[in-house]
């Protein structure tokens, strides 16, 4: 644990050393015809308050800029390997540049598990993502953390291929 | 074997109207061998009459029919009719003509009759008779509304199956379950609600967000169930007769895996934060949560026992799912699955001696223990069976069904006695599925 925060903060330490070598760079999220931004939202007369919105532009320079908005987990496992904490990693970087915007952090599980144990294990997922996130300097009101249990799988097989791809923690970009 | 001897027994135990003897006790074990054949013919009416239900005459046949339909869904009987029966004038409702029934095979017989009352209403009647022996064996009557006329069959049946089982009724019941839709990775997921044949289906919720796990009030009023309504998931409690929907604890928390308490006074739920989920209780109509479990393992799945002094839930304290036990108020938690795999989604049966559960060894399989934890029994062998809930009357356990590939889910009951698990149609793909008291 404490190795890895070493590494981030080292990694993060070169990246604001480079910055400072060239003029700053911010890069802006582009405006484009794509993007609608949702006027203000009404707060919900039942929860008490406001969907987030996801913002599907900014989403996709995430992930061009990141390299994934994705982490993957092994079976009932929630912990970070290496590949996971260089992903969030730049993810932290990215939302560090782009201040204006929150990420819901939401963490998913696969089909092979009771339906209320892996909404459980869903959160143990996205909280390890979004508490890395945090050690990264995203300030922790910027980030919502969302369990989806086995509901949201992006692989539709019985496999253990499908299976992996479903474990996973999706860095969410939203209003 | 099982059916002879229930049926002597009850002849030889009632002497006049059944209503008034006391229920037989049967244990059943390992199944039926036999089921006891027993005739349903169309109900009699004396006068054939337009109800907003429908003619009497038709009536006679379709309470018949679901009579029939709830008796063979027990497992314990073989209906003959009402199709292939002729029926019978109205007075044999009352003094059925036994050499022809005796002639049939059946062991037993169900009269009635449907009138139709002034006010709009409708009289059943509800007979049972001993073929053999000519006796009658149980009587009752319902006044329903006319479009109530399921659930005077339901009653009927309900009366035919306690007489002759010695178990409690449970065909005059409701499933709230989670009706599914579309691809595995694009599923609607909505809450709709049936009687415990299929009828009367209707859903609950659009499906613009995604619902989970319903469960029914004790008094059958209200519904708590988990949402993703604002893109978070959280407990509601609605009222089924206003439609009013409320959040169980506000803010944006997550909130899950909710149960009422058998006196309804109190929800029981999973609460989740920073990584951790433990269980807390709740007043129904609202106030501050009571944090009954606080360990670093995943606590889940809460059921209380039917008095209302115990809880048992599941927890991957140890390492792995396992069951435990504790009091209403949190104290003294106690493993109680020891037996090989894991351990999850534990339900109390109503009658407070088993524990239904599923069971993940390989497969997942739904089974039943005794609340020490001894007596696992397995009853289901499908690829992914879980989420079991109990009949009103502790003999059937229903749960969902997932295909292995094709994802799709489907509804199943099956007895504590062994037996092949049998499917519960619905319009679309079911889960979740949550069994009602018996209805007043």
């Amino acid at each position: 644990m404490r190795k890895s925060l070493t590494i981030g903060v080292a990694v993060l330490a070169i990246a604001a050393t480079s910055c400072a070598r060239r003029a700053p760079v911010v890069d802006p999220i582009p405006p484009g015809p794509t993007e609608n931004i949702p006027p203000a939202q009404e707060v919900n007369p039942v929860t008490g308050d406001v969907e987030p919105i996801e913002l599907p532009a900014a989403q996709a320079d995430l992930v061009a800029k990141a390299g994934s908005d994705t982490v993957y987990f092994g079976t009932d496992e929630y912990n970070l390997d290496d590949a996971s904490r260089a992903t969030l990693a730049a993810q932290a970087r990215w939302l560090l540049a782009n201040p204006n915007v929150r990420a819901s952090i939401e963490g998913h599980a696969d089909e092979r598990g009771t339906r209320e144990y892996n909404l459980a294990l869903g959160e143990r997922r996205a909280n390890a993502a979004r508490d890395f996130l945090v050690q990264q300097g995203v300030p922790l009101a910027r980030l919502l953390t969302v369990s989806w249990g086995k509901e949201r799988p992006v692989a539709q097989g019985s496999n253990e291929q499908a299976w992996a791809q479903n474990r996973r923690a999706v860095t969410v970009v939203v209003r | 074997m099982f059916s002879k001897l229930a049926f002597a027994a009850a002849i030889a135990a009632s002497a006049a109207v059944a209503q008034d003897a006391p229920p037989l006790e049967v244990d059943v074990v390992g199944g039926i061998d036999a089921p006891m054949s027993i005739a349903v013919p169309s109900m009699a009416t004396s006068q054939a009459v337009e109800t907003a239900a429908g003619n009497t005459g038709m009536l006679g046949n379709q309470v018949a029919a679901v009579v029939a339909s709830d008796l063979r869904s027990s497992g314990l009987f073989t209906p003959i009719g009402p199709d292939g029966l002729n029926g019978y004038p109205y007075i044999e409702a009352t003094a059925p003509a036994f050499p022809r029934w005796r002639g049939s095979g059946a062991q037993a017989l169900v009269s009635g009759f449907v009138e139709a009352r002034p006010d709009g209403r409708l009289t059943v009647g509800c007979y049972l008779f001993d073929v053999t022996s000519g006796r009658e064996l149980a009587r009752q009557g319902y006044v329903v509304g006319a479009a109530e006329w399921r659930r005077a069959a339901h009653k009927c049946a309900d009366a035919v199956y306690s007489r002759l089982s010695g178990e409690g009724a449970f065909f005059d019941s409701r499933v709230v379950y989670v009706a599914e839709t579309g691809p595995k990775n694009n599923r609607m997921k909505r809450i709709a609600i049936m009687d415990a044949d299929g009828s009367n289906h209707r859903y609950l919720t659009e499906g613009k967000s995604t619902t989970l796990t319903p469960r029914f009030s004790p008094d059958g009023r209200r519904l708590v169930y988990m949402s993703y309504l604002g893109r978070m998931p959280r407990v509601f409690v609605i009222d089924l007769a206003t439609g009013t929907e409320r959040l169980l604890v506000p803010g944006r928390i997550m909130t899950f895996a909710p149960r009422f308490s058998p006196d309804g006074r109190t929800i029981i739920f999973s609460m989740a934060q920073n990584g951790n989920t433990d269980i807390y209780a709740v007043d129904a109509n609202g106030g501050p949560p009571r944090r009954l479990t606080a360990t670093p393992g995943a606590d889940t799945s809460p059921s209380y026992s039917p008095d209302g002094r115990r809880v048992v839930f599941e927890s991957d304290r140890s390492g792995t799912q396992q069951l435990y036990m504790m009091n209403a108020d949190g104290s003294d938690q106690r493993r109680i699955s020891f037996g090989g795999g894991r351990y999850a989604s534990p339900v109390w049966s109503p009658r407070g001696n088993l524990i239904a559960f599923t069971r993940i060894a390989g497969n997942f399989n739904v089974g039943v223990m005794d609340p020490s934890g001894g007596g696992v029994k397995i009853l289901t062998d499908g690829w992914q069976d879980e989420g079991p809930s109990w009949a009103p009357n502790g003999q059937f356990v229903m749960f969902h069904r997932t295909n292995q590939g094709s994802g799709q889910t489907s509804l199943y009951a099956v007895s504590i006695n062994g037996g092949r698990a049998r499917r519960l149609p619905t319009p679309q793909d079911g889960s979740d599925p949550s069994w009602s008291p018996l209805q007043n």
